[in-house]
């Protein structure tokens, strides 16, 4: 069965044929279709948490290019099943959201497709288990943020948020790749389950530091680890559900999957270990002492979610270190951090969508998400500061919502991973324990911001766009389910740490889990232990911090204003427009006698220059055939026809000299029996010659140019030498002495492809592949040409730009 | 502009149904002879262009109500399509299949899932030609 790969190809058939349900749907809603198909695939995902739980897995192959070892394997384990069932659950609260939140005058249509296109590509990375299908989908993932990032391109805001974005997680993709390639020179094998089989035996291999760090790099970027984590305030510009859906719960977290799915590939070395533990910590703490000074409720947000993940992400630094110790009591001990990584990851998902939500109910209503515009709002929009209290409260760590028993377990894993012996923890581990507790001061701090400066203290109506106003019903869904989850998975965690989180971790330690039970009991009262103290610690400090910012408000005052990240980034992108753009004009003249001269120059070098090298220029005509007269005739004729066009005095009779040439070499195909040849190539001629004369219009006056001797002189040596090279790989041919015959291997094409004409099965089938992109992109340059004529610049105007 | 051409007009619609069938029989023949969905949507569009060379484009707008751009999208749409095809039969990408049947009246042939690949092919083909001369010819 390969239902599981249906599983990702489904949102991409619902993303083509949304276009046709939006033109017929006339009273359903468009986004009814994306939501049936979010649900189907979240209720399906579910039957197999039984399964999953029991610590069976699932694959299914598609063969797609088996002789390079690349199959669109899918592989279901407890790891993946987490994120797919975040991907589809969150993706169908969200449809739902986004029906109330976007009005109907947007282009609801794009929306839904490019939605679509996300969950499916989103589920395709975490289900695959080839290297580059998962980059593959990987990358689409960057492309369809990109597209929802950029919904309202109207803003100029918008483009360039999405411009980032894409920039950003596009190059650690690249970044990435070269990772999996060098993991394939490692290892031989593109399949993650493989690889993990073989690396333990390739940690010295001199690769194996580069790989780790490009894989990393390409998870940072995603994951908008520091210092890659600047495009994500920006993607605050695309509608709210898009923040909630991609920006915090799935498409921000592939970087923290992939991270998990390697750990047991790189895990237990010193240097992964240091580099996710260190820079999600500073990343958590990174984004939260940021979070604190926005005043967008959204960006506020955005910095959160940084923050969160680096929390997570240092919570898989520290969890990898069981991997070190092989099967003992130690390792149980630290895999508990990955356990509560994974924990945090759904508790995550729940709070910070349902804040997102309510943000969003909020900026819908009132028309502004500047905190210092709001207030008082707790009276009017009871629903929606509810959800909000909930959601803020879990991620301040309190108690009794899901994110205390996450923050908790956090806290235990700092202050457990300080008594680890190697890795120099000895030194400055303990910093650890420190950074963490400093972070959670700020976390708390924003997310009372977050509740008290929107919701309580004076209403100020005449500061907001519209009187405020409840969200309407189908708006607060979503939020609510939500909130209630929040709550419900404080009440029953070992529900969720059962059967859902427990088998992620045993994937996330395929090598640990038979000896082992990795399982944790999660409870909400542990004691009075020192993760406890801890938690006090940040409530009191808090509280303090939340009630006299003026009294440290100065520290951001330090960091002057110029030296930020962005700067940086805003600096380089301009720097390498301009120079790029300088370097491009250097050689794009406009005319196209330079690119021919580009071209040729070009193909004389590498072809002539092969020649020589490989000494095939060698090659003899003694055993050609005999040359009839005919033959003669045709190509004199040729030869005139081609000298001509030198000397024609009007652009006319040069095409029809040219059409000369192309009838007499269709002559001469048929004179060597290739009806083939002679038929496609006297239809081209006559489809380009009435091209030209309908081109002809457009060209400008055939006039002689006079040009230096020297500037001819190089001309003539260019097509000279460009003839001669052509003529002598046409003769060399015929020797083939460098390469063995592959012709054989066509020859019985009636039994392998059930057709006598071999050079169709050539095209058809047995280089289908080719044919098939070549009608691709035939199909690219007819659009290309029919757009560049019919949309020229001017006739849009900018009316919609730069609003 | 009014050019007398009646002996191009009164060849080309002789011709044109010359060429249409000399076309569709290139299709057919692309397996065993020679032809081919390439050169078989080549004449098509051969056909196209005679017609567009003796008539005015508003007068083969009204007669063929195609949007070639369209034809062209659904060619590259049949031949990547059957790409894709071949993995409902769990058989790698592109995989083509033949076999042979017996047909009333016809008797036995041989059926190929390629020739809807050579469809597509030739639908691009006809689409993007056309598109190419209706969009530079409707600009001047």
């Amino acid at each position: 069965m390969v239902t599981l790969n249906f599983v990702v190809l489904i949102p991409f058939l619902a993303a083509m044929l949304n276009p046709l349900f939006y033109k017929k749907g006339t009273r359903l809603h468009i986004g009814l279709l994306p939501m049936i198909v979010a649900v189907s695939l979240f209720s399906y995902l579910l039957f197999y948490i039984p399964q999953i739980a029991n610590g069976k897995t699932f694959l299914h192959t598609i063969s797609w290019i088996p002789s390079y070892g690349i199959n669109f394997t899918t592989y279901l384990d407890g790891l993946s099943l987490i994120l797919a069932l975040l991907i589809t659950g969150i993706g169908t609260l969200v449809i739902l959201y986004s029906i109330y939140y976007l009005s109907e005058n947007e282009q609801l249509g794009h929306f839904y497709t490019y939605l679509m296109l996300f969950m499916g590509a989103m589920l395709g990375v975490v289900l695959s288990d080839n290297m580059m299908v998962l980059y593959v989908f990987w990358e689409l993932t960057s492309i369809s943020s990109f597209l929802l990032i950029a919904f309202w391109y109207q803003r100029k805001r918008s483009r360039e948020g999405a411009q980032k974005s894409l920039l950003i997680t596009v190059s650690g993709g690249f970044g990435m790749l070269i990772g999996f390639l060098m993991i394939y020179t490692m290892t031989g094998t593109l399949s993650v389950r493989e690889v993990i089989q073989i690396m333990p035996e390739m940690t010295g291999h001199g690769l194996f530091v580069p790989a780790m760090l490009l894989v990393l790099f390409g998870a940072f970027t995603k994951s908008a680890q520091f210092p890659f984590h600047i495009w994500l305030p920006d993607a605050m510009e695309a509608p709210t559900p898009v923040s909630a859906y991609l920006h915090s719960a799935t498409m921000v977290k592939a970087g923290i999957y992939l991270v998990a799915r390697f750990t047991p590939i790189f895990g237990g070395e010193g240097i992964w270990f240091w580099i996710v533990t260190g820079v999600g910590l500073f990343t958590l703490f990174w984004g939260s002492f940021q979070a604190v000074r926005q005043t967008d409720l959204k960006a506020l947000l955005a910095f959160s979610t940084i923050s969160q993940l680096g929390m997570i992400m240092s919570m898989f630094g520290m969890g990898s270190v069981a991997l070190h110790f092989g099967y003992s009591t130690e390792s149980v001990f630290y895999s508990q951090a990955t356990f509560a990584a994974l924990f945090h990851l759904v508790n995550h998902s729940t709070f910070k969508g349902a804040l997102f939500m309510a943000v969003g109910i909020v900026d819908h209503e009132v028309g502004t998400r500047d905190i210092r515009r709001l207030g008082g709002l707790a009276t009017i929009m009871p629903i929606t500061f509810t959800v909000s209290l909930i959601g803020s409260f879990s991620m301040a760590g309190l108690p009794p919502f899901n994110g205390f028993l996450s923050k908790e377990m956090f806290f235990q894993a700092a202050v457990d991973i300080t008594e680890l012996g190697i890795f120099h923890m000895d030194t400055i581990g303990n910093l650890i324990p420190i950074v963490a507790w400093v972070a959670s001061i700020f976390t708390f701090v924003y997310s009372m911001i977050i509740v008290f400066q929107t919701f309580l203290g004076p209403y100020k109506e005449e500061r907001l766009e519209r009187p405020a106003n409840e969200g309407p019903g189908g708006m607060l869904i979503s939020p609510v389910i939500l909130a209630g989850l929040v709550v419900l998975i404080f009440l029953m965690p070992n529900m969720l740490g059962n059967y859902i989180i427990r088998p992620a971790v045993e994937s996330v330690f395929p090598t640990l889990v038979t000896e082992m039970n990795l399982g944790v009991e999660i409870s909400a009262w542990h004691g009075l232990n020192t993760a406890l103290w801890m938690t006090i610690g940040v409530v009191v400090l808090g509280i303090l911090l939340y009630s006299f910012p003026r009294a440290w408000r100065w520290i951001y005052a330090i960091f002057p204003i110029g030296w930020s990240l962005n700067t940086l980034y805003n600096f380089t992108l301009e720097q390498s427009v301009k120079s790029s753009r300088k370097f491009t004009n250097s050689y794009m003249t406009g005319l196209l006698r330079h690119y021919l001269m580009y071209i040729y120059l070009f193909f004389i070098l590498l072809v002539a220059g092969a020649f020589v090298l490989t000494g095939s220029y060698d090659f003899t005509i003694s055993g050609n055939a005999e040359i009839s007269i005919f033959e003669w005739i045709i190509a004199l004729t040729l030869i005139i026809a081609a000298i001509s066009i030198l000397f024609a005095k009007s652009r006319l009779t040069a095409i029809l000299l040219n059409s000369v040439l192309g009838y007499g070499v269709a002559l001469l195909f048929v004179i060597f029996r290739a009806p083939d040849l002679a038929l496609t190539q006297m239809v081209i001629e006559t489809v380009t010659t009435v091209l030209f004369l309908v081109a002809y219009y457009f060209l400008p006056e055939w006039k002689k140019e006079n040009e230096p001797r020297r500037i001819n002189l190089s001309k003539l040596l260019i097509s000279i030498g460009f003839g001669a090279s052509f003529t002598a790989v046409a003769l060399a041919v015929q020797n083939n002495r460098l390469f063995d015959r592959i012709s054989t291997y066509f020859e019985n094409s009636y039994e392998l492809a059930g057709g006598r004409n071999i050079v169709n099965t050539i095209l058809s089938d047995f280089r289908g592949f080719d044919t098939m992109l070549e009608v691709v992109v035939l199909l690219i340059a007819g659009i290309g040409v029919y757009s560049i004529i019919k949309l020229k610049a001017g006739n849009r105007g900018d009316k919609f730009e730069n609003q | 502009m009014k050019i007398n051409n009646v002996i191009l007009r009164t060849v080309t619609k002789l011709a044109v149904f010359i060429i249409l069938t000399l076309a569709v029989y290139l299709f057919f023949a692309g397996h065993n002879s020679p032809g081919g969905g390439f050169i078989a949507g080549l004449a098509l569009s051969a056909a196209f262009v005679l017609l567009l060379l003796v008539t005015d484009i508003e007068t083969i707008k009204k007669g063929i109500p195609l949007d070639f751009k369209k034809v062209a999208a659904f060619g590259a749409f049949l031949a990547v399509g059957t790409g894709f095809g071949a993995f409902v039969f769990d058989v790698p990408f592109l995989t083509q299949s033949f076999g042979n049947f017996v047909v009333p009246f016809f008797g036995e042939i041989e059926l190929s899932t390629v020739t809807i690949f050579e469809a597509g092919v030739s639908f691009a083909v006809v689409g993007v030609v056309i598109t190419i001369i209706l969009s530079i010819s409707e600009d001047v």
